[in-house]
């Protein structure tokens, strides 16, 4: 089991390393300066508070669908009702921080609890579907999440809309349902403590809860689950219901602690970059944050690189593609794993063989 | 009302409806076939991306659509030969490489498009070309018919070409019987001498070209240009319309015309007093009652024989 690990992390590490040198020929083949290119590529983030602060505020959402669907995934039901998810959470939180007054503290709790409700119902309902008729879950959840962008911003247009800006934005959020900055010089908000609570939160219910259990034993065989008596039914439900209540928080988290208002006109894909760090992390939730902060890094690099060079920031969408092929890949590397299992089993047998010469000597 | 009523029952909007089944047709037969040698191609979406872009570059620099439409159906081919690769050599979940060929495709488009054209919106800085429309002869000439099935893009007439030469391939022709035979139950094929990573390459090669064909009439027939994530989702309503079909092209055809009529019909009803947001939705509610209704009568199929097998 160990050793497997062990061989996964290595696998996950080439994976990237493979990726990154594609990232860095396509970059020297089409910019004019690559060397400035690629040093802002990869050092940029760090150059300044400011830029990290950047990485650490990307970093936020990416843990929270990266949680969403490791949880879902978990379950093996190929839900990207995630990125339906935290876009309704985003709404939901908006309605609550323009039409509501609470007071200070309460006021984004009870928004961020409603978006995950209101998150948790679009992953529920493809869940519900393939329980009860057998609709791909796929195919369901990537609709509803066009019609679920489609509501929001109906609710935004129609309702929240700011008529004095120039652009299609709603209100001002209330200043006590914004989500206070926690680093000075740069935005890192109080999202990030909540993302480390739920990190934690999600590792004890996988791996420590009867629940988690279930989820994990209906993902890899869900017959033989339900012969020992799961009733996967029950299992496919409430695990995308939470997927989808971890991505909706992080929706409703993200426009209070990164906005001031809902601005956004296209979703912002959230829920599929959840799958990369999701991927990433092998779906372990212990090691989301650094999945995430790895992407969150890329990210940057990329807007910064973007910025001072004539390379555009789109690029990573290359290196993603190829590390979720690369590490997703079964038999990547496989023939190595092999050769080492076969050397070591030749090994033991070896020493077995020495025993029973020594044996029989005596 | 009365003006969404005038606005359907018109040959205009017929046309129209066929105009906007073409990409959707394309891309579900390939996920038929595919989904026939039993690999479930998710990479459709990206690939008609691909293949769009594609289109446009390659009729741009060659001056010509019909090289251009060889482009796009080798980009499709490519793609498709990507997922072959990764899901049946290397082991990757099909859905997951699926997903990793999407958002390549959707982020690599606008990177690509901004090295060729400059602009990470759309590709109008190219003097892309499109291909031709037909008129038919004597059909033309008929009043309300000829308004709706004469006038089209080639590749429409292509794609119901399509509906029947992929019915034969399945059903009448050799390498047919060895998809079917992988896709219904690999070992047993296996045991019988077909190549099953074989065959599943060659289904996917010709998912990936229908794809490609689909992706070239969206950027060079449908509009005349390219645009970020102008399939917006076709891909993915294919594989609803696959599902709907019930494992013929003929009712692939059919899926394929219900959902070009509610994305016609999206396009059209704009004259109504509705929230432009709810008529943007129609073809993604469409399809998720579609594939409710589809499902929930094959479960009750299921269950019924079921019963009787009980009793």
């Amino acid at each position: 089991m160990n050793k497997n690990t062990h061989f996964e992390l290595i696998r996950t590490i080439l994976g990237i390393f493979i990726s990154l040198a594609i990232a860095i020929l396509i970059i020297f083949a089409i910019s004019n300066e690559p060397t400035v290119a690629l040093k802002a590529f990869l050092t940029g983030p760090l150059k300044s508070v400011r830029h990290f602060g950047n990485v650490l505020e990307a970093t936020i959402p990416l843990i929270f669908t990266g949680l969403a669907i490791s949880i879902m995934f978990q379950a093996k039901q190929f839900n990207l009702g995630a990125e339906g998810s935290f876009f309704i959470g985003s709404i939901a939180a908006t309605v609550i921080a323009i039409k509501f007054t609470l007071p200070f503290g309460i006021h984004p709790a009870v928004a961020i609890i409603i978006g995950g409700i209101v998150g948790g119902i679009v992953c529920l309902l493809p869940a519900v579907l393939k329980t009860k008729w057998n609709a791909h879950e796929f195919v369901s959840s990537l609709m509803l999440n066009y019609i679920v962008f489609y509501i929001g911003m109906f609710v935004i247009n129609y309702y929240l809309r700011d008529v004095n800006a120039g652009a299609m934005v709603s209100q001002k959020f209330q200043e006590t349902a914004v989500l206070g900055t926690i680093v000075p010089k740069t935005r890192i908000h109080w999202g990030i403590i909540v993302a480390i609570g739920m990190i934690i939160f999600c590792y004890y219910f996988l791996y420590k809860t009867r629940w988690g259990y279930e989820i994990r034993m209906v993902g890899q065989n869900k017959e033989f689950a339900e012969y020992s008596g799961i009733n996967a039914v029950k299992v496919i439900l409430y695990s995308q219901a939470i997927g989808g209540f971890i991505a909706g928080m992080g929706g409703s988290i993200e426009v209070l602690g990164m906005y001031t208002r809902f601005s956004w006109s296209a979703s912002p894909g959230y829920g599929w970059d959840g799958v990369i760090v999701s991927i990433l992390a092998r779906r372990n939730p212990a090691l989301i944050p650094i999945s995430a902060f790895f992407l969150a890094y890329l990210r940057t690099g990329a807007d910064i690189m973007s910025r001072m060079s004539d390379v555009q920031s789109e690029v990573v969408a290359v290196i993603q593609g190829i590390m979720i092929l690369l590490i997703a890949a079964e038999r990547f590397l496989a023939h190595w794993k092999n050769k080492k299992i076969y050397s070591e089993a030749k090994s033991t047998i070896v020493d077995n063989t020495e025993n029973v010469v020594v044996k029989g000597d005596i | 009302m009365n003006a969404l009523l005038e606005t359907i029952f018109t040959a205009s909007f017929g046309y129209a409806v066929l105009r906007v089944t073409t990409p959707i047709l394309f891309a579900a037969l390939a996920a038929q076939i595919s989904k026939k040698a039993g690999v479930d191609n998710i990479a459709l979406e990206g690939t008609m991306l691909t293949s769009a872009l594609t289109g446009v570059i390659v009729s741009a620099y060659t001056n010509s659509a019909w090289i251009g439409l060889l482009g796009a159906v080798l980009a499709g081919i490519a793609i498709a030969m990507i997922l072959a690769y990764s899901s049946l050599k290397l082991n990757t979940n099909i859905i997951l490489s699926g997903i990793a060929l999407n958002l390549m495709a959707s982020g690599g488009t606008v990177f690509v498009l901004y090295l060729v054209a400059h602009d990470k919106g759309i590709s109008s800085s190219l003097k892309s070309h499109v291909l031709p429309k037909i008129t038919l002869p004597i059909i033309d000439k008929i009043p309300v018919i000829g308004t709706i099935l004469s006038g089209h893009n080639v590749l429409t007439y292509f794609s119901l070409i399509a509906v029947v030469l992929i019915y034969f391939l399945i059903y009448r022709m050799p390498i047919g019987y060895k998809i079917r035979a992988v896709g219904e139950n690999k070992d047993a094929a296996d045991s019988v001498g077909i190549n099953v990573v074989k065959i599943q390459y060659i289904a996917l090669l010709i998912s990936g070209a229908l794809a490609g064909l689909g992706g070239a009439y969206m950027s060079m027939g449908y509009v005349s240009w390219f645009s970020t994530n102008m399939t917006s989702g076709r891909g993915f309503i294919a594989l609803a319309a696959e599902a709907m079909g019930g494992g013929t092209p003929f009712g692939i055809l059919i899926a394929s015309l219900f959902f070009g009529l509610a994305d016609a019909l999206s396009n059209s009803i704009q004259v109504i007093r509705i929230p432009s947001e709810f008529i943007q939705a129609i073809p993604y509610v469409s399809t998720i009652i579609g594939l409710i209704v589809y499902s929930s009568n094959q479960t009750s199929k299921v269950n019924k024989l079921k019963g009787k097998h009980i009793n």
